[in-house]
């Protein structure tokens, strides 16, 4: 039997991916055939880590994705259409591809506000402002930013923040704008918001908050719409994605926001099936990584026969937001209020150190946090949220993401006598005081007697301590 | 006379001396430098242990030596003649001396001339052996003396319990640990992690995650030392390819452990001077555990440790002899000095020292696991030496299910052990200061253990064992020499020009105090104490970086059985405790098996402090007291393995197996919690 047909449109991240779990599956080719036609020129990349790239930890090579082995890869390749009526999908160049299965995995592309001058007359990007989306992009940015020069990032969202973030570190002078009062308004509460805006004011990055950009002056800046001004010799646009769906539209694909998928994967043509930033499924929000690879072992199980019953019932979303100095996640109900029923909410504000955590329980179940400056507390809570446990009792140190240590080390005089003082040799406190009255007067006598310090010999400073404890409890000759 | 040796125990192997009485005293000696922790000091006890074997056993009953060693010949060539040579199998044990693991292996092959021949080290060294050889074309736990580690500023120990499965070792870390250098990776907060500047607690399995986690930090943070990579090692951009994909706070969602955390510890490793990265069982025993080895390895290569004085890779061996045990022959694919059984020049030369023809001997044989669940069905009679599987192996419920399907069980010991007490033939054997023979500790140094104490009347080394059965298979008496010093002679030349090569190692440099440290190719040769130092022993002297990628544990928790469970050790007992629990001092310390659980969890399986709970996955149950710690994770239970009946740990445990190595997967399965009503 010859293998099936499948046909990949797009080379992202998405097409990447499911073309290595549908190689791990099936490693030659034997059951799929896999062609995979990408418009840009380069492989694929990981785009979660241009923010890395922009902020120069990491080189544009070291975000190179792996091919796979055994697909016929056809780069800076544009579709024209799909006809599927005879189920190809015809090139550019007017070559055909039949296809017993196409996946779209066409991406998203940024949105551009309409603020006037932005764009050129041929509605190209005008001097001095970039998307901020491709491997390109972190390249053209990095290439025209000198350290010291004004930039304005347009979109408090995550990607904006990573980007502001990024480029402050390269040493710009960076204004954050963004049309709604506070940051990240998705992902965080306002109490959130504002500590985070709070932590970005100290690492040097300005924002302006609940102010649009009304102009673009190329070589001079943004004009608001408060009437103010941002210098700018760049000018980075981060105000959100929408899915590419345009191809998925011409051929008559069922499209809201995204090409609609259903829990297969398959659209509206049980043929066709979509992942990844262009598809849009009820388990997830478009635009995260972990959706789409959650999605391409699903559809390499379905491509391949691997696992003809696997489905795709969404992803917990969890937003991270990767920007040095800077430890912020968010997941879930973020919005919910302490006065809610039903819902446990605790909540713990430092504006002084930019720090907030937020947690959200129902049931015993974490279903929403916000942690900010709390890194080890959003480890713990982002693993019960993905797996649904149960959160532990004590809720405080859950928030503080450790047990509240105990105030003091306790001094030998503390110790119950069952406390274990050599471990080495599982000597008590015990032992060492009955040694001690039976004539073991120096830490050497001690060791003697009970071998106290002498496996590894890290209790030594507590036995010496003990023994200074007792001699001093010794009545003193009068 | 006072006599110096070496601990009966692990692979730290302190220096004591056994004066009459007997007692025990510590011994100024590199690696323990004077201390001792309590097994060892308590180690004479085992000389006078009740329940010493002293006559050989028949279906349980006493029996003369040459009635029970005629037994065991005759059954052994009517099996073989019935069923063919691999009808009879043999397994070795981590804790035999360098003579016993050599003579087992050529007994094995030449005496009964069986494929069938595996090890408890598989159990133990296996996958970093698996993954020291892929990167540095030999194996050898550290390649550089112990002491070396004196001068760290930072120690990365994965999956090691040190200050608990070898104490005084913990003297060696001191100055990492003062200068806040000590990074310690498990999932339990133990009494190493308690001493770490940085502890690492991902959840049982992830590990891998971590080590690509740490390696993506080290090279978006600008620490990797690429000059370092372009001139020793190979495979880093298709590593880093693996690794770009674990970001920090990917990472974080799979382990558990903090994107911060892993920057801090990426920090105190790449900062110090002289860095360390350890691996032990914890990362080890997995059913990816060779690749989770290599991950940490490509950490350690991408900061340029492994090969540069001061600095280095290893892993810590666990058994007394898990170095030597795992060079001479005991291992299926394996013949002495770490040849491989499926060369035609490694067995063209052991064969010409042993004097037999090479065709004659036979090819690999099954791993431990793959063994034992073959018993009944593959090899009707297994010959069992230093090992007590029936508390040692996975899933042990079916271990001692294929052991009763055996024809023919013979177990040599020296107490009447758990699998001992369910053999047709039980032979009593000398233990540790009753017979000399070598052992190579963790650093590849060969130590020279003499006799201490007159063996009882009745027991025999294993030694003479081998040598008389052998005979009774119509084996030339001088094929099987008795004396340990002519077994060690006949093993240097059958090693000499191995990978480990003990050719120029004698008995009377040893007894002159010389350090030796494999390879060690000439009596003139001053021996090996640091490897690497110029280059790799890969042909073109250079590391391989290994592109592995996560793959998580082979059974994942679920509704059924929500929690994780792992395995290790306590201070006070060693291994099966076949050894340790019949020790008064450390069974009065901890008697009995426990589970180490998050209050919380107790609480919800309705289960406090002390009572017994029982611990349920889905190849069996067993039953601990329950002691409530704090630091647990909240889904992670920990059990201790020493514990027999139905406190042994492993009737949970997963065989599954690491497909390069065989190693179990000893350190995660998927369990409930129960109380017991």
């Amino acid at each position: 039997m010859s293998p099936r047909r499948v046909v990949v449109v797009g080379y992202g991240m998405a097409g990447a991916r499911l073309a290595e779990e549908v190689r791990r599956r099936d490693p030659k080719g034997e059951r799929v055939s896999l062609t995979i036609v990408g418009a840009e020129s380069h492989t694929a990349y990981n785009r979660v880590l241009l923010s890395s790239v922009l902020a120069g930890s990491l080189a544009p090579d070291a975000v190179r994705l792996r091919g796979s082995e055994h697909v016929d890869l056809r780069l800076d390749t544009e579709v024209s259409f799909v006809d599927r009526s005879v189920r190809a999908v015809v090139l550019a160049d007017g070559e055909t591809l039949p296809y017993d299965a196409l996946v779209l995995a066409t991406g998203s592309e940024p949105w551009v506000p309409p603020t006037e001058g932005l764009r050129a007359d041929d509605g190209s990007l005008a001097e001095g402002v970039h998307t901020f989306r491709t491997l390109d992009d972190c390249a053209r940015i990095v290439a025209a930013t000198a350290p010291g020069s004004p930039v304005a990032v347009l979109g408090g969202g995550l990607l904006g923040l990573e980007a502001a973030r990024g480029l402050a570190g390269r040493g710009n002078l960076v204004t954050v704008v963004h049309p709604v009062d506070h940051l990240m308004e998705r992902q965080l509460d306002a109490q959130a918001g504002a500590a985070l805006a709070k932590s970005l004011r100290t690492l040097g990055i300005e924002l302006r908050l609940g102010v649009l950009a009304t102009r673009y002056l190329p070589g001079d800046g943004l004009k608001l719409d408060d009437g103010s001004h941002v210098p700018a010799d760049l000018v980075v646009v981060s105000a959100g994605v929408r899915p590419s769906a345009d191809l998925a539209r011409s051929c008559g694909l069922t499209v809201e926001r995204g090409i609609v998928v259903d829990n297969a994967l398959r659209t509206s043509d049980p043929r066709i099936f979509a992942l990844g930033d262009c598809a849009e499924h009820p388990g997830t929000v478009s635009g995260l990584v972990q959706s789409a690879w959650d999605q391409a072992v699903v559809l390499a199980d379905l491509l391949t026969g691997a696992d003809p019953s696997s489905r795709y019932l969404g992803t917990p979303v969890v937003t991270r937001l990767k920007a040095r100095d800077i430890d912020l996640a968010a997941l879930g109900e973020v919005h919910t209020e302490p006065d809610e029923p039903g819902a446990e909410v605790l909540r713990l504000e430092d504006p002084t150190r930019g720090r907030y955590a937020k947690l959200v329980l129902r049931e015993d179940r974490v279903t929403g946090a916000i942690l900010l400056g709390a890194p080890d507390a959003a480890a713990v809570i982002t693993q019960l949220y993905d797996r649904g446990a149960p959160a532990p009792a004590d809720r405080l140190a859950l928030l503080l993401g450790r047990a509240l240590s105990p105030v003091a080390q306790a001094g030998p005089a503390d110790l119950p006598a069952s406390a274990v003082i050599c471990r080495c040799n599982t000597v008590s406190k015990g032992q060492l005081v009955s040694a001690w009255r039976a004539g073991a007067r120096s830490t050497g006598a001690l060791a003697d007697a009970t071998r106290a310090t002498t496996g590894c010999g890290g209790c030594r400073d507590a036995v010496c301590g003990l023994a200074d404890w007792l001699s001093a409890q010794e009545p003193q000759p009068s | 006379m006072p006599t110096p040796t070496h601990c009966p125990y692990c692979a730290l192997q302190c220096g004591m001396t056994v004066k009459p009485g007997p007692a025990v005293v510590p011994r100024d000696f590199p690696v323990n430098r004077g201390g001792l922790c309590q097994k060892g000091w308590t180690s004479a006890a085992l000389l006078n242990t009740p329940g010493r074997l002293t006559t050989p056993l028949v279906q349980g009953r006493p029996a003369s030596w040459d009635e029970a060693l005629d037994h065991v010949a005759q059954r052994l060539l009517e099996l073989r003649a019935a069923h063919g040579p691999d009808s009879v199998a043999v397994f070795g044990g981590g804790g035999l001396t360098n003579e016993k693991s050599y003579l087992l292996g050529k007994f094995a092959r030449v005496a009964l001339g069986t494929s069938q021949i595996d090890y408890n080290g598989r159990f133990c060294m296996s996958s970093a052996a698996a993954a020291g050889i892929r990167a540095f074309g030999v194996d050898r736990g550290l390649p550089f003396p112990v002491t070396d580690l004196s001068n760290a500023d930072a120690v990365l120990l994965v999956g090691a319990n040190v200050a608990e499965t070898m104490p005084p070792f913990v003297q060696h870390l001191r100055r990492a640990i003062d200068s806040g250098g000590l990074v310690v990776v498990d999932p339990r907060r133990t009494a190493t992690a308690e001493q770490a500047a940085v502890h690492l607690a991902p959840t049982p399995g992830t590990d891998l995650a971590l080590a690509l986690g740490l390696l993506h930090v080290a090279v978006a943070e600008r620490y990797v030392d690429k000059d370092y990579l372009s001139e020793r090692a190979i495979g880093f951009e298709e590593t880093w390819e693996v690794a770009a994909r674990w970001w920090p706070e990917q990472v974080e969602r799979v382990t558990g452990v903090s994107a911060a955390d892993q920057r801090r510890a990426v920090a105190v490793l790449s900062r110090a001077t002289n860095a360390y990265v350890l691996t032990a069982r914890g990362t080890e025993q997995h059913a990816s555990g060779s690749d989770m080895v290599s991950a940490w390895i490509n950490l350690a290569l991408a900061l340029g440790l492994p090969g540069r004085p001061g600095s280095g890779f290893g892993c810590l061996t666990g058994q007394g002899n898990g170095q030597g045990g795992r060079e001479h022959g005991q291992k299926a694919d394996q013949l002495p000095g770490y040849r491989k059984i499926d060369d035609p020049a490694a067995r063209e030369h052991v064969a010409e020292v042993w004097g037999v023809a090479p065709e004659s001997l036979p090819g690999p044989g099954k791993s431990a696991y793959e063994l034992l669940d073959s018993l009944g069905v593959g090899p009707r009679a297994l010959m069992v030496f230093g090992s007590n599987i029936a508390v040692s192996a996975p899933r042990s419920a079916h271990v001692t299910e294929r052991l009763a399907a055996l024809d023919f069980l013979v177990v040599a010991d020296f107490v009447l052990s758990e699998t001992a007490v369910l053999a047709d033939v039980v032979l009593p054997v000398t233990q540790w200061a009753e017979e000399g023979g070598t052992m190579t500790n963790l650093e590849g140094r060969v130590l020279l253990r003499s006799r201490a104490v007159t063996p009882p009347p009745g027991v025999r080394t294993d030694l003479e064992v081998l040598h008389e059965l052998a005979v009774r298979l119509g084996q030339p008496a001088e094929r099987f020499p008795v004396n340990e010093e002519s077994v060690f002679a006949e093993l240097r030349r059958a090693s000499a020009g191995g990978v480990a090569d003990y050719a120029g190692i004698s008995y009377e440099r040893l007894r002159a105090g010389e350090a030796l440290h494999w390879p060690c190719p000439d009596e003139r040769h001053p021996g090996t104490p640091r490897l690497f130092l110029d280059r790799f022993a890969h042909a073109d002297g250079k590391a391989r970086m290994v592109p592995v990628d996560h793959r998580g544990p082979a059974e994942l928790p679920d509704d059924d059985y929500p929690l994780s469970a792992t395995t290790g050790r306590v201070l006070q007992h060693y291994q099966s405790g076949a050894q340790t629990r019949r020790v008064p001092e450390l069974n009065a310390a901890v008697p009995e098996a426990f589970v180490e659980v998050h209050p919380d969890t107790a609480d919800r399986a309705g289960l406090a402090e002390g009572d017994v709970a029982r611990i349920c996955s889905r190849r069996g149950e067993v039953l601990a007291k329950v002691r409530c710690v704090q630091g647990m994770r909240i889904d992670t239970v920990f059990l201790p393995f020493h514990f027999p009946g139905e406190q042994r740990a492993n009737l949970i445990t997963n065989p599954a197996l690491d497909p390069i190595s065989g190693m179990p997967e000893f350190k995660v399965c998927a369990v409930r919690l129960e109380a017991v009503t």
